[in-house]
């Protein structure tokens, strides 16, 4: 599904590198989660495959079934498949969340040549799905993401992660802000997306959210590389020890 | 968020000293212009004209000119226009219930129009009006306009005065159930419209006066309205000036004691646009919103809105908020003043003026002015000029919101609070949707 090869990417600006030969694949079906010291670039792998400016690419590749992700435009991306909730999701004072998510989604369907969604079918569709997450009708008519608790505005993610479907989901800190419960509708969310057409990449500080989103393959950033991958109990060892033991190995390496 | 700012007083401002040259292009203008009519309104119209002998044309030196250059509506005549490029009527407001006025080339065209007959609304024609002897217009026409010119100098509003060939004459007397709405058509390539019209809204009137269309190769229209005690007109502009696109509106208004003005203009498709609001709160308790949605797209296009709201009464209510989005070189400018009488206490004054830069080419010239002469008054102002968000962007992208379409989205919201000052909210969704429906096939196109 995913293929990331020896990916190197620096700041436009400043030319500063930030991703060193990040190498990575995820097959259909599959939950794997990135964890990783502060900076490492596990978001700014994120930015760079969900198409955000001011990165450039000097070196290697990304791939979404075959298709070459880092030649499309970012609404193309989505359209192929691709979703990103973001670490920080972004205010937009002034557009409604449901026209923001009925725009995003007839978009999308449009871009797939499939019909777009009638009013009443969609209205039906953001209803269930939000409930489930907990999100009230109050919150979908406000302004995207303005006045949202930072856990609202996580949960609002997932919210458009449910409606648009995507087949390769890469998560950034969502569980970062979330209470026990909130955390649980989100995890709950996710889990009832998984099938064995759709991936996801976790990326994530905590063990705890892994429990409840059992990942297939863990692997570990550091400065811009992966540098160890390993089973679900790679993160219950850093929960333990931190990267320290982790570091200190691959830099033997 | 407000905060009480004190300023010295600015100048009178005069104007640059008049030269010959100057004379005699005014002298050209009033040739060219159509002879003024000599019913009632005729001695109102040979005292502008000689307010406007007195001070002349303004010149590009001139102060209340520096940043939008009146050569264009100095010339003697405007270059005529291509016709076909303007067939049609708008789409704003046509599904709007309402009494249609059709002012054809600057002149009321009766069989196009709808039956005046509105209840609590009497209305007629400037022409009508100024041969009939004793009509009220006598009394009312050119007054507020003459007193606008002071502090300031408004030349294009004395011509308009002196030489207009028609408008509309209204007297409000109950609530008006529908709008009315004056369309602006033009027939003549090289049509230079002057319409004047008077309205006058008697003790707890209510009005929504719609404006819009194309007036012609050149526009220049004069509103003056005066508000008795607790009347309250709302005003949406939306005045195009045929595919030249060169006009000057003025708006006066006098508000008296409760009473309320809402005015709401919105430009899509200026070139050479004045855009002048002169109000005076007159009463106590008076209050008056100015607003503005203006698209500015193109190399020469220049809009200009110029406010000057006077507060003269105890517990005033002002706002102005004016939206500009600018693009591919164009120019806006705002010049907003709010002047706080002595004696003039709890005034409240507020004024935004923004701009949304779609590229680097494009600028705004913001000239926010505070004069204030009483002391426990809270009045604010600020101005920004901004890029797109580029986060916003890119967050609605991500999302497959393709990159016309979100721009479309921010744009509007960008727009949101200008608009938020309709507040009827039938007409706000109607100039949203046509709004959309331009930044859309100007995305596309
Ligand atoms: N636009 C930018 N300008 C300057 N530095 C940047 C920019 N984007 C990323 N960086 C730098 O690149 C490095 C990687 O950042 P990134 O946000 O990808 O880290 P991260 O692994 O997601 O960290 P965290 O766990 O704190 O979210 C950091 O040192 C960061 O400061
Ligand atoms: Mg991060």
């Amino acid at each position: 599904m995913l293929e990331i090869k020896n990916l190197h990417v620096q700041l436009e600006e400043e030319g500063k590198q930030i991703l060193k030969g990040v190498t990575l694949t995820v097959p259909a079906g599959e939950v794997h989660a990135i964890m990783g010291p502060n900076g490492s670039g596990k978001s700014t792998t994120s930015y760079v495959l969900s198409g955000r400016e001011g990165y450039e690419v000097t070196e290697g590749s990304a791939t979404l079934d075959g298709r070459d992700l880092l030649e499309m435009e970012p609404e193309e991306r989505a359209a192929a498949g691709l979703f990103l909730a973001f670490q920080y999701p972004v205010e937009i004072p002034g557009v409604g969340n449901m026209t923001f998510l009925r725009t995003a989604v007839n978009a999308q369907r449009k871009a797939r040549g499939e019909e777009e969604l009638s009013a009443g079918d969609f209205l039906k569709l953001v209803r269930e799905k939000a409930k489930a997450l907990d999100i009230d009708a109050e919150m979908l008519k406000r302004p995207v993401n303005v006045g949202f608790s930072g856990g609202e505005k996580k949960r609002n993610e997932i919210l458009q992660m449910a409606m648009l479907e995507p087949r390769m989901c890469i998560l950034d800190e969502t569980d970062s802000g979330l209470d026990v419960d909130a955390m649980r509708l989100v995890a709950e969310g996710v889990n009832a997306l998984r099938s064995p057409e759709r991936s996801f990449l976790v990326i994530t500080h905590y063990q705890r959210l892994l429990d409840h989103i059992v990942p297939d393959v863990v692997h570990i950033m550091h400065d811009g590389r992966i540098v160890k991958s390993g089973g679900p109990e790679l993160a219950l060892e850093v929960e333990r020890n931190g990267y320290g033991d982790i570091l200190a190995e691959a830099a033997d390496a | 968020m407000l905060e009480a700012v004190k300023t010295q007083q600015t100048p009178v401002i005069e104007g640059a000293p008049r030269s010959a040259r100057a004379d005699v292009q005014l002298d050209a203008r009033l040739a060219a212009a159509p002879a003024p009519m000599t019913g009632v309104t005729a001695p109102a119209r040979a005292d502008a004209l000689a307010r406007l002998k007195e001070q002349g044309l303004p010149g590009p030196r001139h102060e209340y000119w520096r940043y939008t250059d009146p050569a264009p509506f100095n010339a003697a005549r405007p270059a005529p226009v291509a016709l076909e490029a303007v067939a049609g009527d708008p789409k704003l407001f046509a599904d709007v219930d309402k009494l249609r006025l059709v002012f054809v080339d600057g002149r009321f065209d009766a069989a196009a129009s709808d039956d005046p007959a509105l209840a609590g609304v009497e209305i007629t024609t400037l022409a009508q009006a100024d041969a009939q002897p004793g009509h009220w217009v006598a009394e009312a026409y050119g007054v507020l306009e003459a007193q606008g010119q002071k502090p300031v100098r408004r030349a294009f509003a004395a011509l308009n005065t002196a030489v207009a060939t028609d408008g509309a004459v209204i007297r409000v007397t109950g609530k008006a159930d529908r709008p009315v709405q004056i369309l602006y058509r033009p027939s003549d390539a090289g049509a230079d419209v002057i319409v004047h019209h008077v309205l006058r809204l008697e003790e707890g009137a209510e009005l929504t006066l719609l404006e819009n269309g194309l007036l012609g190769a050149r526009g220049n229209v004069v509103i003056e309205a005066d508000l008795a005690p607790g009347a309250k007109l709302h005003h949406i502009a939306a005045p195009r000036a045929g595919v030249a696109r060169i006009a000057t509106t003025h708006l006066f208004a006098r508000v008296a004691e409760a009473a309320s003005l809402k005015s709401f203009e919105l430009s899509v498709d200026g070139r050479h646009m004045r855009s002048e609001s002169v109000v005076e709160l007159a009463g106590d308790d008076a209050v008056a919103h100015v607003a503005a949605a203006v698209l500015g797209d193109g190399d020469n296009l220049r809009h200009d809105d110029t406010v000057f709201i006077t507060h003269g009464a105890l517990r005033g209510e002002s706002r102005q908020v004016f939206k500009k989005v600018l693009k591919n070189g164009a120019t806006g400018v705002f010049q907003g003043k709010i002047l706080v009488r002595p004696g003039a206490q709890k005034t409240d004054g507020y004024q935004i003026s923004q701009a949304l830069l779609l590229d680097e080419d494009s600028q705004f010239l913001a000239k926010p002015e505070l004069e204030i002469y009483a002391d426990d008054v809270k009045c604010s102002h600020g101005s920004t000029t901004g890029a797109l968000d580029e986060t916003a962007l890119f967050y609605l992208r991500s999302r497959g919101v393709p990159r016309e379409r979100a721009i479309v989205l921010l744009v509007l919201s960008f727009l949101a609070d200008a608009l938020e000052e309709v507040e009827d909210e039938d007409l706000r969704a109607e100039i949203a949707g046509r709004l959309e429906d331009w930044l859309t096939a100007k995305a596309q196109g």
